[in-house]
C-alpha cells in the first residue's frame, strides 16, 4: 500500500469522501513510511498508536462533512498538543506534556485531522537549518547531508519525504518559506493575526505566525482554511471574514498588477535564481498579468532591524523558563544560582546568544539606540510596502538568496546564517502574507523557490498567482528514497 | 562599539544565564560580529519616524471578566520539576 503516501492532501480527502480509502489505511501508510525513515530524524515524538486508534474510531463513524476527514498529519513540535510531549526542540522542555491544545492544532482536530507526531525544529524556532535543535540535525530528503532549512526543518523534511500528506509550521522571519524552498514544497506565512498564536511556544510575539506547508498550492489553500480562525485567546487575532481559499482558487490572473522590487537583486545571487525569477515574470505576463517595476528602498535594513526586534521579544518571552513551573531544572546553591544553571544547561548556544542580544538591546542606556531605532526602521519597511501596494496587487521575488547548503557549512558564522532570511524577514516585519512555491533547480539539482507577497488579509490573490505559476512552471521533486534501505 | 568580556558577563547576569569563562570569549566575538551588522541601521535618519510597536495597530478588544477554566490546580502543577502538595518548591529564599 506504499503508493498511498504519494497522494496529496486534496486527493486523500477525495478518496476518503468517496470511501475508496479508509482513515486507517491512510494513517497506517504514513506511519509505516515514517517508521522506515528514522534516518531523516524528522520526528521528535510520535503518536502512532494513539493515531491508529483514532483512525479506527473515525472509520467506525465517519463524518465526511469535515474539511480533512480522518487525515493523518504530523505537526511542528512548537504547537502545544494536549497530553502529547511538546519540546520546541529544546532540552529545557524535554519532559513537558501540555495540559491544553493550541488553537491551530485544535482546528486541525475539529476539521477531522489526526495528529501522528511532532516534528523536529530549531530550538525555540531560532535557526535557518534545523541545526540548533537539541534533538539533532534533520536530513533533507533531496540529498544526504543537506539541511532541510529552518526553523520548520522537520516539517519540510517530513513533507518532502511523504511521511505526512501536509504539515504546519511557524514563521517568524522565514521559518516556513525558507524550508519549503529548500525542499521543493509549498509554504505560506499568513497575515499577522490570521492564525491564532494561542498554544504556540512563543519566540517573537509581534512576528510569529503559523501557516500551512504542503505539496502544492491547492493543498495549501485547503489547509489554510482549516488553520485560520478568529480566537479570543490571542489578543492579536484579527476578526475578519476568512475566505473560501480552496473554492475560490483560480489561475486567472488577468489584469493583476505584480511588482518586481529591484532591491531583491542582491550581489552574489546565483544565476539560476535570476533566471527562475525571469521565468516567473514571463509566466505572469503570458497569463495576462501586468508586471511593474517597484522599489522597496529600505529592504537592506530589514535584517539588522529584525535581529534587534526578534531577540528583544525572545529575551522577554523566554524569561518564563526558570526551572520552577515546568521544564528542566538544575540544582543550585540558592534561587538565583538555580535560575542561572537551569538556563545555562537547558538552553543551547543559539538561544543563549539571542537572549543575550535581546537583553542587551533592552538594557538601560541602550534601549533608544537599538530597540527604539529598530522599531522606527520597522515603520519605514512597512511604509515601503504600503507605497508599493498603491501601484500593485502583489509582489514577486525569489524565496531565498541560495539553495540548501550542507549540514555544518554555516554553523560557525551566525551572520552568514542570518543572511538566508534576507528575502523573507521584511514580510514578517510588515505583517504581510507570503507564499513560497517550488520553481526549479540549481546546478546541483537542489530546489529553488519563488515568493509571492500580498496585501494584508489578501491570501487569495497570492494563492491564485502561485497557482498560475505552479501550473506553468512544471516543477517536479526528484526524490529517490536514499534514506530507506 | 565593542562588547568586551566584562559586558558579556554583565549581560549574562541580567539574562540569568551563567556562562563559563572560555565560552564568554567566543560569545563576545559572536556578539561583536552581530552588532557590527546591526550598526548598519545608523545610516538611516529616523528622527521624524514614529516607532512601529505592533502591526495590528488597534485598541485591544475587551472581553467579559468571566472565569472559563476551573479546578486546574493539578494541571498547573503537573509539569513542575519539584512540587509539594499544592505548591511549587524552590531553593530557600529567606535566611
Amino acid at each position: 500500500m506504499s503508493e498511498i503516501t504519494n497522494f496529496k492532501l486534496c486527493d486523500l480527502v477525495d478518496k476518503i469522501k468517496k470511501k475508496k480509502l479508509s482513515s486507517k489505511e491512510i494513517t497506517e501508510a504514513f506511519i509505516n513510511r515514517s517508521k522506515k525513515s528514522t534516518k531523516l530524524n524528522s520526528y521528535i515524538s510520535d503518536n502512532f498508536d494513539d493515531a491508529i486508534n483514532r483512525a479506527k474510531e473515525f472509520d467506525s463513524k465517519p463524518n465526511l462533512n469535515k474539511k480533512i476527514p480522518g487525515i493523518p498529519m504530523a505537526v511542528k513540535d512548537l504547537f502545544c498538543t494536549k497530553n502529547l510531549r511538546t519540546t520546541a526542540g529544546s532540552k529545557i522542555l524535554e519532559n513537558f506534556i501540555p495540559t491544553y491544545e493550541s488553537t491551530v492544532t485544535q482546528n486541525i482536530l475539529d476539521h477531522g485531522g489526526i495528529i501522528i507526531g511532532k516534528l523536529n525544529c530549531d530550538e525555540f524556532a531560532m535557526g535557518s537549518s534545523n541545526e540548533t535543535s537539541y534533538y539533532g540535525n534533520v536530513q533533507n530528503p533531496i540529498s544526504e547531508n543537506l539541511v532541510p532549512g529552518g526553523s520548520s526543518g522537520g516539517s519540510s523534511s517530513a513533507l518532502a519525504a511523504k511521511l505526512t500528506p501536509a504539515t504546519i509550521g511557524t514563521d517568524t522571519g522565514g521559518s516556513i518559506r525558507q524550508p519549503a524552498s529548500f525542499t521543493g514544497t509549498v509554504g505560506l506565512k499568513p497575515t499577522y493575526g490570521s492564525c491564532s498564536r494561542y498554544g504556540i511556544v512563543a519566540f517573537a510575539s509581534s512576528l510569529d505566525q503559523a501557516g500551512p506547508m504542503t505539496h502544492d498550492v491547492k493543498d495549501c489553500a485547503l489547509l489554510l482554511e482549516v488553520m485560520s480562525s478568529y480566537d479570543v485567546k490571542d489578543s492579536t487575532s484579527v476578526d475578519f471574514v476568512r475566505g473560501n481559499y480552496l473554492n475560490d482558487l483560480s489561475d486567472n490572473i488577468k489584469g493583476k498588477k505584480i511588482g518586481i522590487p529591484k532591491e531583491y537583486r542582491v550581489d552574489g545571487m546565483p544565476k539560476e535564481i535570476e533566471k527562475l525569477w525571469e521565468k516567473g515574470i514571463k509566466i505572469i505576463k503570458d497569463n495576462g498579468g501586468d508586471v511593474i517595476d517597484i522599489s522597496l528602498p529600505n529592504t537592506n535594513y530589514a535584517l539588522p532591524a529584525y535581529y534587534i526586534v526578534a531577540p528583544a521579544e525572545a529575551s522577554s518571552n523566554l524569561a518564563r523558563y526558570d526551572g520552577v513551573k515546568y521544564g528542566f531544572r538544575s540544582k543550585g546553591e540558592n534561587l538565583i544560582d538555580m535560575y542561572e544553571k537551569t538556563r545555562s544547561e537547558g538552553f543551547g548556544d543559539e538561544v543563549k546568544r539571542r537572549i543575550m542580544i535581546g537583553t542587551y538591546v533592552l538594557s538601560s542606556g541602550y534601549y533608544d539606540a537599538y530597540y527604539l531605532k529598530a522599531q522606527k526602521v520597522r515603520r519605514l519597511i512597512k511604509n515601503d510596502f504600503d507605497e508599493a501596494y498603491k501601484k500593485v496587487d502583489a509582489i514577486l521575488t525569489p524565496s531565498t538568496p541560495s539553495s540548501a547548503f550542507k549540514i555544518g557549512e554555516k554553523l560557525n558564522d551566525p551572520v552568514s546564517m542570518y543572511l538566508n532570511d534576507i528575502f523573507t524577514v521584511p514580510i514578517n516585519l510588515a505583517g504581510l502574507p507570503a507564499i513560497s512555491l517550488p520553481a526549479g533547480h540549481d546546478k546541483n539539482g537542489f530546489p529553488l523557490g519563488l515568493q509571492v507577497i500580498g496585501k494584508a488579509f489578501d491570501e487569495q490573490t497570492i494563492l491564485n498567482i502561485a497557482y498560475s505559476i505552479e501550473k506553468n512552471i512544471g516543477y517536479k521533486n526528484n526524490i529517490n528514497d536514499w534514506w530507506i534501505k | 562599539m565593542t562588547i568586551d568580556l566584562k559586558t558579556v558577563k554583565h549581560i549574562s547576569k541580567l539574562s540569568r544565564i551563567s556562562i563559563e569563562e572560555e565560552k564568554a570569549k567566543k560569545l563576545s566575538n559572536d556578539l561583536n560580529s552581530i552588532f557590527e551588522f546591526i550598526e548598519k541601521l545608523n545610516e538611516l535618519d529616523t528622527s521624524k519616524t514614529e516607532p512601529l510597536t505592533s502591526i495590528a495597530e488597534t485598541t485591544l478588544k475587551l472581553r467579559k471578566d468571566k472565569i472559563e477554566t476551573k479546578n486546574i490546580r493539578e494541571d498547573i502543577l503537573k509539569n513542575s520539576p519539584d512540587k509539594n502538595k499544592d505548591f511549587f518548591v524552590v531553593p530557600k529564599v529567606v535566611e
